[in-house]
């Protein structure tokens, strides 16, 4: 069976699929607004008349390219291309204001192969058990979960706390808009038909983040009227690769994470790329780097949200639950070729099923060579493009890219606004990043908190479903030490020994980490 | 160095000012018509990809375009529980280019429930209803109850205390458990997930007592539960030892209904080519067996038949929401 499924898989149409997937998941994905769910629906249907290991084929390395293409615009253009490249904006543009695009994208890219390729081994290897502890992952741990994200505010404000705090409220307040996911009561939408499913979460992360951009592009555009800078520099993929060589805890720790989370359905690439940024800053000697291009952050990012696609997939193809929308559209893909998910899919579609593993694995790979190739081109046009270009193009992108979504009109005024709102705030100080987190933490909390208070009322004790759930403990501890940690280390600096040796240690370190 | 510069940009520009022509050269062909359809129809899916009017779609699109002669483009417009798309429907024109999932109670209870839906029942004109999920209810292998008759006694019992797992606050299945209680006198405590999937993994996990879902995921997930009644009038033919709950003492039928509708003022004529082709496919061999397969109760309910049905369950529903003070 697993001969026959790796010829499945080195076949030449297959492969040829992939490098188109991939190419093509790129190019999605680095547009805003265009998302891996989207390309994934946009093609089932012409996958329905091939044969099945070539439809899934297709399919999953589309899914590939596009999480990872997502990093693109969030390097180039400050603006996630997909919900999971959020956290690659902290760092990775950054990185491109410095002149340091291509490296940004080369950093991505490698990140990216690294952990989709042990988030597919996961997936190969260990499905049915993760799948099951997956399982375990109630209302409680969800609630619980969300409070563990909103931690992250810290981490993503680094100017002001305060400021990130309110965002992040911000951000909470704006999730509730709508029809409430539990008890269906309708809010804040003052009659209006078109609020009734609240703020959207795509067209509101393209007005977060890319209007607030364009509009500081034209502002300040560089003395050469071209958006970023661009340094050239030679042998750029070995020297990042030895640069990621030496942190392998990072990156085996970004992969964890990535992959386990993409396990849980409901939380998604975008919730594992932010978890990952976090716990690369909690953990990192040099902390103060994280925010002003950091290739430790956009490595951290881009290795977790790739190794969320395997996981996503786990609990699909092995219990028929979807980890994040993409591998449900995926789900559906499966059905019309008359493969439904669960045991029988290794066993009686085996064949076909490991065979699309693989391709994954062939996926990640394809995506080095494409990756940096597309890269170095873009990085260059990047520096050749002007700002009077640039800005109504992206204006153009981010509307067509709104509107695709849903093909809802209203989604491109409810871009517009927010993304009017986003510059008044951000001239008041107030980054987009902490927003977004409470836009996208805020109905899991909600769900969570609710479905447990109901759970609870049951069975007669809040306080055993909130605190008698062993994993639920072990996200209370990490919420706990997540808050605690940056003020104990801020208590040490000022009143502990050894305060200014350990700064001068940090500079000194910060200033060997750039010149790589 | 500089001309290049310019080039880039230059082409740039050009290959906007094409868009923007090519959109505006849109809009403006599809004035005059022949005779329906001579064009592409869009098919809009209320929901996400990858459920099960998504799937039917899927699987419909072929045979659709085989009958209709022109290609359907299936779109999605997921959001406010399928709402989104149905105030979108009303909205459109009506001429038979957009054809909308139509999916019942959704359609009849999101008006009753909101103060505005976007939406009326009577606004959706209905086409034609073409397959159905059956809603069951089912515990974990484990559990101690093996008839519904259990469960309900011990519900009887400890009121509020066994959680049932489904998808959505008044929805499909919050109507069949609050049915079921009304019909029973006994309480649950229902906790509402964001869709089927989700609920499915909360009762799989272990985080609810019980579950209420569609066939399509009973028959996938059989193994790890007992269906203990299901909302079919005869015994579902893919779950052939699960009773109906008319058989357990209940007099309920509980499932989602799936059809098309159009815009309000759609022309008699077209709705019938619709519900023509539409007709086609639900006679097609081929399309019954694939879709049986996987869960699906196939229908072949025209306009006019679909409209009465409509009409009983909107009496139904309402005297069931009523009594228990839900509206």
């Amino acid at each position: 069976m697993l001969t026959q499924a790796l010829m499945g898989v080195l076949d030449p149409i297959s492969l040829l699929l992939i490098v188109l997937g991939v190419s093509a998941g790129i190019l999605v994905g680095a547009l805003p607004g265009l998302t891996a769910t989207m390309a994934i629906a946009l093609l089932v249907p012409f996958t329905f008349g091939m044969a099945p290991i070539h439809g899934l084929v297709l399919l999953g390395a589309i899914y590939s390219g596009a999480i990872y293409g997502g990093s693109f615009s969030a390097i180039l253009i400050n603006t996630p291309g997909t919900p999971s490249a959020i956290a690659t904006t902290f760092d990775g543009f950054p990185m491109a204001q410095k002149g340091e695009a291509y490296r940004a994208i080369v950093t991505a890219t490698l990140a990216s192969v690294f952990g989709g390729v042990v988030g597919v081994i996961f997936l190969i290897f260990l499905s049915p058990p993760l799948a099951r502890a997956s399982l375990s992952f109630g209302p409680p741990e969800y609630f619980w979960l969300a409070a563990f994200g909103l931690t992250i505010i810290a981490a993503v404000s680094p100017r002001s706390t305060l400021k990130g705090l309110i965002g992040g409220g911000i951000g909470l307040l704006i999730s509730t808009i709508g029809i409430a996911p539990i008890e269906g009561s309708v809010r804040y939408t003052f009659g209006t038909v078109a609020l009734q499913n609240g703020i959207a979460l795509i067209p509101a992360l393209i007005g977060f983040f890319c209007i607030p951009e364009v509009l500081r592009m034209v502002e300040e555009s560089h003395e050469s009227g071209t958006v970023i800078p661009y340094k050239r520099q030679r042998k750029m993929v070995t020297r990042v690769f030895h640069r990621l060589l030496r942190r392998p805890w990072l990156m085996i720790r970004s992969s964890l994470l990535g992959t386990f989370i993409g396990i849980i359905p409901g939380a998604g690439g975008n919730i594992a790329g932010l978890v990952s940024y976090n716990e690369a800053i909690r953990t990192s000697r040099n902390k103060s780097a994280f925010g002003k291009g950091s290739i430790d952050g956009v490595a951290a990012s881009e290795t977790a949200n790739n190794a969320s696609v395997a996981g996503a997939l786990i609990p699909m193809l092995t219990l028929g639950v979807p980890g994040a929308p993409p591998a449900a559209v995926l789900f559906g893909a499966l059905l019309l070729q008359g493969m439904r998910p669960g045991a029988e899919l290794f066993t009686s579609h085996g064949t076909i099923t490991y065979a699309f593993l693989f391709s994954l694995i062939l996926a990640n790979l394809a995506m080095l060579p494409l990756g940096i190739l597309l890269g170095r081109g873009v990085a260059r046009l990047m520096q050749q493009v002007r700002v009077q270009t640039m800005a109504p193009l992206i204006i153009f992108l981010s509307m067509v890219g709104s509107y695709s979504i849903y093909n809802n009109i209203a989604d491109i005024y409810t871009m517009v606004g927010v993304g009017l709102a986003a510059h008044a705030l951000r001239k008041a100080g107030f980054m987009p990043g902490p927003i977004v987190l409470g836009l996208i933490l805020g109905p899991i909390a909600e769900q969570g908190l609710t479905q447990s208070l109901l759970m609870g009322r049951a069975r007669g004790s809040l306080t055993a479903v909130f605190f008698g759930r062993p994993i639920s403990l072990i996200l209370i501890v990490l919420t706990i030490v997540s808050i605690a940690a940056p003020i104990v280390v801020q208590y040490r600096e000022r009143h502990g020994k050894g305060g200014t040796l350990k700064a001068m240690k940090q500079l000194t370190q910060e200033h060997s980490e750039d010149s790589v | 160095m500089n001309s290049k510069h310019t080039q880039v940009n230059r082409v740039i520009a050009l290959a906007l000012t094409a868009l923007v022509l090519m959109a505006a050269g849109a809009a403006a062909s599809g004035q005059a018509e022949a005779s329906y359809p001579a064009r592409a129809v869009s098919y809009v899916i209320p929901f996400n990809p990858g459920g099960q009017s998504d799937v039917t779609a899927q699987y419909q699109k072929r045979y659709l375009e085989e009958a209709l002669g022109v290609n359907v483009v299936i779109r999605h417009q997921p959001g406010a529980g399928g709402a989104l798309a149905w105030s979108n429907l009303v909205k459109a024109r009506p001429d038979g280019y957009t054809v909308t999932g139509n999916n019942v109670p959704h359609i009849i209870i999101q008006p009753m429930v909101r103060d505005n839906a976007g939406f009326t029942t009577e606004e959706l004109k209905p086409v034609y209803l073409f397959q159905s999920t059956p809603i069951g209810l089912a515990v974990a292998p484990d559990s101690p109850f093996d008839t519904l008759q259990d469960l309900l006694d011990y519900a009887a019992e400890h009121p509020g205390e066994i959680t049932v797992s489904g998808s959505g606050t008044h929805s499909g299945h919050h109507l069949a458990l609050l049915q079921m209680q009304y019909l029973s006198d006994t309480e649950f405590t229902y906790i509402p997930a964001t869709g089927a999937a989700p609920s499915v993994a909360a009762f799989l996990g272990g985080h609810t007592e019980a579950l209420l879902a569609n066939s399509t995921d009973l028959l996938s997930h059989h193994n790890d539960m007992k269906v203990l009644a299901i909302g079919t009038e005869q015994r579902f033919r893919a779950l052939s030892d699960v009773p109906t709950f008319i058989e357990e003492g209940l007099e309920m039928t509980a499932g989602i209904d799936r059809g098309v509708a159009v815009p309000p003022e759609t022309p008699d004529d077209i709705v019938a080519t619709l519900e023509d082709a539409f007709a086609q496919v639900s006679a097609n061999e081929e399309f019954v067996a694939q879709m049986e397969e996987l869960g699906f109760v196939i229908h072949s309910i025209g306009a006019a038949e679909f409209a009465t049905y409509l009409d009983r369950k909107t009496e139904e529903i309402s005297t069931v929401l009523r009594e228990l003070g839900e509206i």
